[in-house]
């Protein structure tokens, strides 16, 4: 079914070399509209790389990026948010010494009609767009800095998903979150999702990646194992796919699947 | 503490106000009462301002992780260059004494600091060579080039008009007009603080008690007041009180007139920049991301801001700040001379930090290295006027420094 319907991304081929390391090597994914697709792999698999060049952090030595069936050049973050990609980085990138309002609308700061910041503006969606992840939180007027791991992630989450993205990326969106939290964003995943949002799902948890992806595609070694709708293959399958890099019969096996 | 935060005023300025008035009680008592007269006061703040102009560039520079050692020497050049084109270029342009000297020299020192800035800048934003070695090959390079500009001769004087940049008896703008920029600058701060109040209003933010805002606004005004009747209570000497007297045809009475000087001009010029610079760093787009680029540059990257530009467009402005800190000293020497602002690079990077900016980037406040300006100034001031030799007010300042830094770094500690 998905095949007859363009996808939202297709990145094909993609490699990029840190001085002599391969961190990714021909890998080729894809991303429908309303899918989530889980992305996983050990450490230093390369997954956050490869979704870097998706959201212009780094540039691809070689390969394409296509955006709604059409070829895009995404030489920078500016580039990859024109086209509605949107990431929560697993380093969070806030900047540690400015408030959550200024964290959320970096880069796209509201202005008054004087030309100057509209910071009481800011702190007014702030406060609607966190009360929807983290109803907890008060400290809007202190810098990130003094905010607790938890807190910090879900400023990073609220920064994506303010702007209206068609893509997000998640690169281990709840790893310092707590159980409610987590369970706040994994509703937040399924929101998004029916709103017809493509979302790329980075984590090391494969329940969540079970529970919340339609494929999952597998990277080892900087290339890709294969990809698998979550119907088609088990949970110990995966593992074999992240661990050995064994393709199992129900998923489609890429470059790197081990013979 | 309780009664500061409903204020919402920062402790930190506060401790520095504390350190000021430590320093000003002390010289004062040591001085035996020669320290805080209006005389002193007026030349003190006019000593600062060139300083106080540089300091608000410097904050930008190491709030995005850089330092500028090449401030006193880009002085010194500017300030040669200033001199040349004052007693070459221009008088064969439009004759000596012109009115436009003035604002065209301005302009051009502006240009040509600011050019020399955005040069360092490009080479450290886009050659990626670290600022400290840029900045400290451009404290040589000017400082040769300033000897370079007359091989070493110096330029004096200077333009009639251009003198009052630098305060002495041309820069001071008397009482009536200085009680004009007093009712225009608390107009100001009332005018501002209600939008800001307004604004957060809007939006049903919480709002700081209304006694609180009534006892800030009594406060800003209340110095404006006092400093103004200050400036105002120095009288310009009785030779040139005289001159000014019988050029308007009258006599010259027995006991002389009291004629005030009123503020200095380049002290205006300082807190202006000063405004400005605020308004820059708390309220515009470029301010807000040359704080988020100290934060976390990669962040900054990654939510698409322009790094590299901003880094160079910040050593543009501090080249600019220069330029006009260039004219303030030379308009106040009355001369243009190679050596001018020797070691200037240390005294403003001092009161940047004094005034707690952070080497580590992203923290610091314009009005702290001000402040910060002044402290410095007024140690050096209270030792000259107490006699001490240069070499031991140089170890003073410097042990000052570490202790103030040291002290901060604990106070830091203790708010975290
Ligand atoms: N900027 C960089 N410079 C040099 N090497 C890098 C850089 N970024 C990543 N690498 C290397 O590329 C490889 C892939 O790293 P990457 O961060 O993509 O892994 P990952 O799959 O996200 O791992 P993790 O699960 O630990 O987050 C690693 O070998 C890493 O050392
Ligand atoms: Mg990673």
């Amino acid at each position: 079914m998905a095949e007859t319907r363009t996808p939202l991304i297709e990145m094909r081929s993609i490699s990029i070399a840190f001085g002599g390391i391969k961190a990714v090597e021909e890998a080729s994914v894809d991303l429908y509209p309303g899918e989530v697709v889980g992305l996983l792999g050990h450490n230093g698999a390369g997954k956050s790389t490869l979704i870097k060049i998706l959201s212009g952090a780094y540039r691809a030595d070689s390969g394409e990026i296509h955006v709604d069936g059409q070829k895009a050049e995404i030489a920078s973050p500016r580039d990859a948010k024109a086209h509605g990609i949107e990431t929560i980085y697993q380093t969070l990138a806030l900047a540690d010494n400015v408030d959550a309002a200024a964290n959320i609308f970096l880069g796209r700061e509201k202005l008054t009609r004087w030309g100057t910041l509209d910071d009481a503006a800011m702190e007014s969606e702030t406060r609607k767009v966190m009360a929807r992840l983290n109803p907890h939180f008060r400290r809007f007027n202190e810098p990130v800095s003094a905010l607790s791991g938890g807190q910090r992630q879900s400023v990073a989450i609220a920064r994506a998903i303010h702007f209206n993205a068609r893509v997000l990326i998640m690169d281990e969106p709840t790893a310092a979150l707590g159980p409610a939290e987590t369970a706040q964003v994994g509703e937040l995943v399924k929101q998004l999702k029916a709103e017809g949002i493509g979302i790329f799902l980075i984590s090391h948890d494969l329940h969540d990646v079970f529970e919340l992806a339609d494929r999952i595609a597998v990277m080892k070694n900087g290339k890709v194992v294969g990809t698998a709708r979550i119907g088609d293959v088990t949970r110990d399958e995966v593992l074999g796919m992240i661990i050995g890099g064994k393709c199992p019969p129900g998923a489609i096996p890429g470059p790197g699947a081990s013979p | 503490m309780e009664l500061l935060r409903k204020l919402e005023i920062d402790a930190r300025l506060i401790g520095m106000l504390s350190a000021l008035a430590i320093i000003w009680f002390g010289f004062h008592i040591l001085s035996q009462g020669a320290f805080l007269t209006p005389r002193n006061l007026w030349n003190l703040s006019v000593q600062t301002s060139a300083i106080a102009v540089m300091a608000c560039g410097m904050v930008l520079v190491i709030v995005t992780r850089n330092i500028d050692l090449s401030v006193g020497s880009v002085l010194g050049f500017v300030g040669m260059a200033i001199g040349v084109f004052q007693a070459r270029w221009l008088p064969e342009l439009w004759g000596l004494e012109n009115p436009l000297t003035m604002p065209a020299t301005l302009v051009f020192a502006m240009l040509c600091g600011g050019l020399i800035g955005l040069f360092h800048g490009a080479l450290i934003a886009y050659l990626a060579i670290p600022s400290f070695i840029v900045t400290l090959g451009g404290l040589l390079v000017w400082r040769g080039a300033a000897w370079w500009v007359t091989t070493g001769q110096t330029v004096a004087p200077m333009d009639g008009r251009f003198r009052a940049i630098g305060g002495g008896i041309e820069g001071a703008i008397g009482a009536n007009a200085s009680w004009v920029i007093a009712i225009i600058a608390i107009l100001a701060i009332v005018i501002s603080m209600l939008m800001r109040r307004r604004r957060r209003a809007e939006f049903g933010f919480s709002l700081r008690p209304l006694w609180a805002e009534a006892l800030v606004i009594g406060l800003a005004a209340a110095s404006v007041i006092a400093v103004t009747l200050i400036v105002n209570a120095y009288p310009l000497p009785p030779g040139i009180a005289r001159r000014i007297i019988e050029a308007q045809g009258q006599v010259w009475p027995q006991g002389g007139v009291f004629i005030p000087h009123g503020f200095a001009v380049p002290v205006l010029i300082a807190v202006l920049v000063g405004v400005v610079m605020t308004f820059v760093a708390k309220r515009m787009r470029f301010g807000r991301y040359v704080f988020s680029i100290g934060g976390n540059p990669e962040a900054a990257a990654l939510s698409g801001i322009k790094t590299k530009a901003v880094t160079m467009q910040v050593f543009g402005l501090m080249g600019l700040l220069t330029g006009l800190a260039a004219c303030i000293t030379t308009a106040r020497l009355n001369a243009a001379t190679n050596s001018a602002g020797t070691l200037d690079e240390l005294y403003v990077i001092a009161a940047a930090v004094i005034g707690g900016t952070s080497l580590a980037g992203g923290v610091g406040t314009i009005v702290g290295a001000m402040l910060g300006a002044l402290i410095m100034q007024s140690l050096q001031s209270g030792m000259v006027l107490l006699g001490v030799d240069t070499p031991l007010q140089n170890i003073v300042v410097g042990i000052v420094l570490v202790m103030a830094i040291w002290l901060d770094g604990l106070y830091r500690k203790r708010i975290r």
